[in-house]
């Protein structure tokens, strides 16, 4: 199985947020190559008539009542806001 | 007033004697504080202490990734930092309204992602059976506070081991319930087709009673489903229960002589109690468990952090623009194991990826599953080591994810299966305890309760750390 290289793991992080140290992106490069290449083992099955889960119980449509009920006030919703403006979450310009 | 031993002292005599009147609710509080002063520096298993009780009762520790109002939750993250919940998870809610009072948060492994809790931003959780070694985890710090007798008993969370390991390593008992039987609603998620809330505690009776306080149908959590009443056990007898015995699960490499004489002598044990054992085999789940987890869980974790993004709670980096401020705060506020498990989740989640990654590891979660089924048109219970091996030093294991991953390697399969599993101290190696894993099959806790007090009492195991004895 190929390493991943580092344009994929630039790539990843970009996709997942992620701001990486140029030794960080080293070293992950090193430890997905290592850890992909142990899971990617679950590929040695036969696994042509098989069904995927998703969830482990047999259970199908689960619904809620659909009926009003409390919600936190503003003020609580906002309680660990980093930056509040009235009613909005401040954040830096897209 | 009553010399309080919190070392020995178990929930369920607790709350004889206050309802004897013979123990006062605020002198039961001060002595596990007081505990937690001489203790805990040693240990760290607490993240938080609540110096007041809040109501009376009986009190109880509980995991830092499980939500209490107004009391910070971190989740072992620097992300989570100032975190303070206006809102109680379930499980505490339930737990306030059947008189548990909160006595502090405990230590776990960032995100629980981790089998040693050296992942907490907070630092390491000690061992108390030996400080210089960990605890388990992710919950090493609700297992190592039960055992040290820093609390009668804990809350832990478990996706693929971190109640369960964590109790095999300090020497307690420890359930992850079956998939669906507690409510996640307030709980950090990690992987959520395998989180699990569940009970630690010092015996197995006090683990089915914080069970039955915990479990059943939320209305906010749509994935639990009515539960059958707990039964406290009492027989002292296995008779007439199948005990299977997994060879992949008995004979696996990495698995310890110390730990696989004490299972053995335990299934022995077992045998004299009455039950029938007999060998089986789970050939598949035990050679793909641990890979088909290290896809799923990840998978799940990178979109369940996706939400740690500075905008509405947590920590908040500077930014040029909303994009920087969103890289910049993950980087700051995200320990090593979190973004390896993201990069990991969202590599195999990816365009071009999806279908030879997690579409595979989730049909290999079908295999494991129908095998596991097949096991228990057989049988009751399946026995096995809960860990390959006892508690290892700090440090032993921390450069290496694929070593640490393969701690979970005897818990994961039946986690992938949904199953319940819990872990009972069966005796001593190299002065350490000895987990050994009893599994079942979907709500079958019952089962498991009798099987592990039937064998608890069998066993004898000393649960207050040879350290600790006068």
């Amino acid at each position: 199985m190929a390493r991943i290289s580092k344009e994929e793991v630039l790539h990843v992080a970009r996709l997942a947020r992620l701001e990486l140290a140029d030794d960080e992106v080293v070293r992950l490069q090193e430890q997905l190559s290592d850890i992909l290449e142990a899971v990617s083992r679950v590929s040695e099955l036969d696994l042509s008539d098989v069904p995927p889960t998703a969830h482990p119980l047999d259970v199908q449509n689960a619904w809620a009542e659909d009926v009003p009920h409390d919600s936190l006030s503003a003020d609580e919703a906002f309680a660990n806001a980093p930056d509040r403006h009235d009613d909005h979450f401040r954040v830096p310009p897209a | 007033m009553m010399a309080i031993d919190t070392l020995t002292l178990t929930a369920e005599e607790a709350k004889r004697l206050l309802e004897a009147r013979e123990l006062s609710s605020a002198e039961l509080y001060q002595a596990y504080l007081a505990a937690i002063g001489e203790r805990d520096p040693e240990l760290h298993a607490y993240l938080h202490v609540c110096d007041e009780p809040a109501a009376e009762g009986i009190p109880l520790a509980i995991k830092d990734v499980i939500s209490t109002k107004g009391v910070p939750t971190t989740a072992g993250s620097k992300i989570l930092e100032r975190y303070v919940p206006v809102f109680d998870a379930t499980v505490s809610a339930r737990c306030k309204a059947r008189g548990l009072v909160l006595l502090g948060k405990t230590n776990t492994d960032e995100f629980a992602m981790g089998s040693s809790t050296e992942n907490s931003a907070y630092g390491p959780t000690h061992n108390p059976w030996d400080p210089t070694r960990v605890p388990g985890g992710s919950g090493g710090g609700s297992a190592a506070a039960v055992t040290a007798g820093l609390a009668p008993w804990a809350l832990g969370s478990d996706t693929g081991g971190s109640i369960k390991q964590p109790s095999a390593l300090c020497g307690n008992v420890g359930l992850r319930p079956t998939y669906g039987t507690v409510s996640r609603y307030g709980v950090v998620a990690f992987a959520s087709s395998l989180d699990q809330v569940g009970p630690v505690a010092k015996n197995v009776r006090d683990c089915a009673l914080l069970y039955s306080v915990i479990a059943g149908r939320d209305e906010n959590d749509l994935t639990t489903v009515d539960v059958p009443e707990v039964e406290l056990p009492a027989a002292q007898d296995l008779k007439g229960v199948r005990v299977g015995v997994p060879r992949e699960l008995n004979d696996a490499e990495g698995i310890e002589p110390g730990v696989r004489e004490a299972v053995q002598a335990a299934i022995a044990v077992a045998e004299s109690l009455g039950a029938e054992i007999d060998e089986c085999s789970l050939p598949r789940s035990v050679e793909f468990g641990l890979a088909c987890y290290y896809l799923i869980a990840p998978a799940e974790a990178s979109s369940n952090l996706a939400r740690y993004d500075g905008v509405r709670y947590g920590l908040r980096e500077q930014g040029a623009d909303f994009r920087e401020m969103v890289m910049k705060t993950r980087d700051a506020g995200l320990g090593d194991e979190p973004k390896r498990r993201i990069m990991l989740g969202t590599y195999a989640l990816s365009s071009g990826y999806y279908d030879a990654y997690y579409g595979t590891a989730q049909k290999v979660r079908t295999v494991i599953k129908r095998e596991h089924d097949a096991a228990f048109e057989r049988f009751d219970v399946l026995l096995s080591p809960t860990s390959p091996t006892v508690a290892f030093p700090l440090g032993a294991k921390a450069g290496d994810p694929l070593a640490m991953y393969l701690n979970d390697l005897l818990t994961i399969p039946s986690c992938m299966a949904g199953l319940p599993g819990l872990n009972i101290p069966c005796g001593l190696s190299e002065g350490l305890p000895v987990g050994l894993q009893l599994i079942g099959a979907q709500f079958s806790e019952n089962t498991l309760f009798r099987a592990g007090h039937a064998l608890e009492g069998a066993l004898g195991f000393e649960t207050v750390p040879t350290r600790y004895r006068a």
